[in-house]
């Protein structure tokens, strides 16, 4: 009896070793990409980021937190992260609201209105890069769309990447054009995955269309819609791509987020010393309300189920 | 019956804003898209001087064909050749990796799953000097290889997490069958689950797929010359050298958008699942 209780625990202890072995090989190449590829480089950002340094000479000036009391007093910096706000405030109430009257309506109308889906969707197959130059020439104040337009309209040649306040809201609606589609789809499959039953039930009980979307539809679709402006936040907060190509952060500063600072800094002006200190900054604050804000909207995301 | 008829009028009426609206949409999507495709087949004075909404001259591809005579094809294969290495190593080590944070008990499962999926709000910037320095020390700066590696790194925390979720779903008896059969947990793997993830694999193909193929910001900073440039930075190498010359941009920008528009209209669905799975990030 003993005997036998001993030799299963020896068997369930070699199993879990076993276990434990295969686990460690499955799983070492992606930990070994990620530690040579994210986790180190992090940590040689700050390291970086306490030096006084040009990125080629071997000339590195350790300058301690130097680098770091400059970011805090950094006006450039301050700037561009209240322009990451802005941008993450008019994405949410822009391409959010937008992209689920889109669904909606694709939704509603059914195999009808498949092309405008299709039409909707082609946005998303540009990349932000050709986006951005197609955009730095049709809002050119010369033979751009919106000047024709206004052109024909009997006004005048409207500049708007040229002067401060407009550019960044034309970037911002640039923006949404790109990312609308994207929400639009998620909000579509958000819509196929309520169950055929449920909308049946409710007509039957003798609601109409819109009844049906507004109380039964978007209550089940909140959790989608959360995730939604969770994964606007985060993106506008990193956004980069398509302002670096379009303004690259001008004219002035009146574009310019955190990402093209750190880059123009770092491989434009050769600062990466102070470059570096900019990326761990904006590292800090992107991770920082990241996290705050996942936990408070969705409390259990990323749990094994 | 007078209610019925009231209920119909009123659908009818908000069928009709809806597709006011619908159109005003389509436009705004439609227009630019028109602005480029109508550009790109005109001469460089004819554009401005005649407005950019008129008809071409002629549709003859001359600017298509001077874009391809400089080199376009260079950018494209590059661009080719890094989306295939990426995409081979990245599913065969995320397929890895997600089978025993799916499918096996020990330990550290939920820490270390937490940290990968964690990564994917980590803004890529902050790795780029490090990564630009670590480049040009293993002599991998300005040329294809070095691209690979950020593009794998970055994609992987989605991916596990797609796949994880993917092979939770997968029943646990298949496998142990095998396991009483006398099957290893590496033929397990190899002959059981990796089959049976393949639709997810598929998804995670097309959607990291599109995201390697838009890659700017690594592309950028890593690559300097022609030879490991790639699609995406093919616009600003043409604009450097045409920057008057608009058309000739806008063939290039119809030129990069081609291929994702063929793979569109034969993949749509799959794309749209594709970029779908990916939204579920977080």
């Amino acid at each position: 009896m003993k005997s036998s209780k001993e030799k299963k625990v020896s068997l369930s202890k070699s199993r879990q070793r076993s276990t434990r072995i295969a686990a460690t090989v499955f799983l070492l190449p992606v930990i070994a990409i990620m530690a040579i590829y994210i986790v180190y480089p992090i940590i040689s950002t700050f390291d970086i980021s306490l030096y006084d340094w040009n990125g080629i000479s071997a000339k590195k000036t350790y300058v301690g937190l130097g680098n770091w009391a400059k970011l805090l007093n950094d006006r450039n910096f301050w700037a561009a992260f209240k322009n990451n706000i802005i941008l993450v405030i008019c994405s949410i109430c822009t391409q959010i609201p937008i992209a689920l009257l889109l669904a909606t309506f694709l939704d509603a109308g059914g195999k009808k209105v498949n092309f405008f889906k299709v039409v909707w969707f082609l946005p998303l197959l540009m990349s932000s890069v050709a986006i951005g130059f197609l955009f730095s020439y049709a809002l050119a104040t010369n033979g751009g769309i919106i000047s024709t337009i206004s052109r024909a309209l009997g006004g005048g040649n409207v500049d708007l990447l040229g002067r401060a306040p407009h550019a960044l809201y034309a970037v911002i609606g640039v923006i949404a054009w790109q990312y609308t589609p994207f929400y639009m789809v998620y909000f579509l499959a958000g819509y196929s995955g309520i169950d055929t039953e449920i909308y049946e039930a409710t007509i039957i009980d003798g609601a109409t269309r819109g009844q049906y979307i507004r109380y039964v539809a978007l209550p089940l679709l909140t959790p989608v819609i959360k995730t939604a402006c969770i994964l606007s936040l985060i993106g506008s907060l990193k956004y980069f791509d398509l302002i670096y190509v379009m303004t690259g952060g001008g004219p002035g500063t009146a574009t310019e987020l955190m990402a093209t600072y750190m880059y123009k800094l770092s491989f434009s002006h050769f600062k990466m010393g102070y470059g570096s200190t900019v990326a761990a900054g904006m590292f800090i604050l992107v991770t920082g309300i990241a996290l705050t804000i996942q936990n408070l909207v969705l409390k259990r995301r990323g749990e094994l189920v | 019956m007078n209610k019925y008829r009231a209920e119909k009028l009123k659908s009818r009426v908000a069928w009709a804003i809806a597709y006011f609206f619908a159109v005003i949409w389509l436009l705004v999507t439609g227009i630019p898209f028109v602005f480029m495709v109508l550009n790109s087949f005109k001469g460089q004075f004819e554009m401005l001087q005649k407005g950019v909404f008129q008809l071409p001259d002629s549709w003859y591809p001359e600017n298509y064909i001077h874009v391809v005579e400089k080199g376009f094809f260079r950018y494209f294969f590059n661009s080719v050749i890094v989306l295939v290495i990426s995409l081979a190593i990245l599913l065969f080590i995320s397929a890895c990796a997600s089978y025993p944070l799916s499918r096996m008990q020990f330990k550290l499962r939920k820490p270390i799953y937490a940290l990968i999926v964690a990564c994917m709000s980590i803004p890529i910037h902050v790795t780029l000097i490090p990564v630009f320095k670590m480049s040009t020390k293993l002599k991998i700066y300005d040329t294809l290889w070095g691209l690979i590696g950020p593009n794998v790194a970055f994609a992987i925390p989605v991916s596990c997490y797609i796949l994880t979720t993917f092979m939770q779903t997968i029943p646990k008896e298949i496998e142990e069958s095998a396991e009483i059969d006398g099957c290893g947990k590496y033929r397990n793997f190899f002959s059981i689950i990796l089959p049976l993830a393949k639709t997810g694999l598929s998804t995670l193909a097309i959607y990291n797929g599109v995201t390697i193929w838009n890659e700017f910001s690594f592309a950028n900073t890593l690559t300097q010359s022609k030879k490991a440039k790639t699609l995406p930075l093919a616009i600003s190498a043409f604009q450097g050298e045409h920057a008057m010359n608009i058309p000739v941009i806008m063939a290039v920008l119809v030129l990069t958008v081609l291929p994702m528009i063929i793979m569109f209209s034969i993949l749509q669905d799959k794309l749209v699942k594709g970029i779908m799975a990916g939204a579920v990030k977080g």
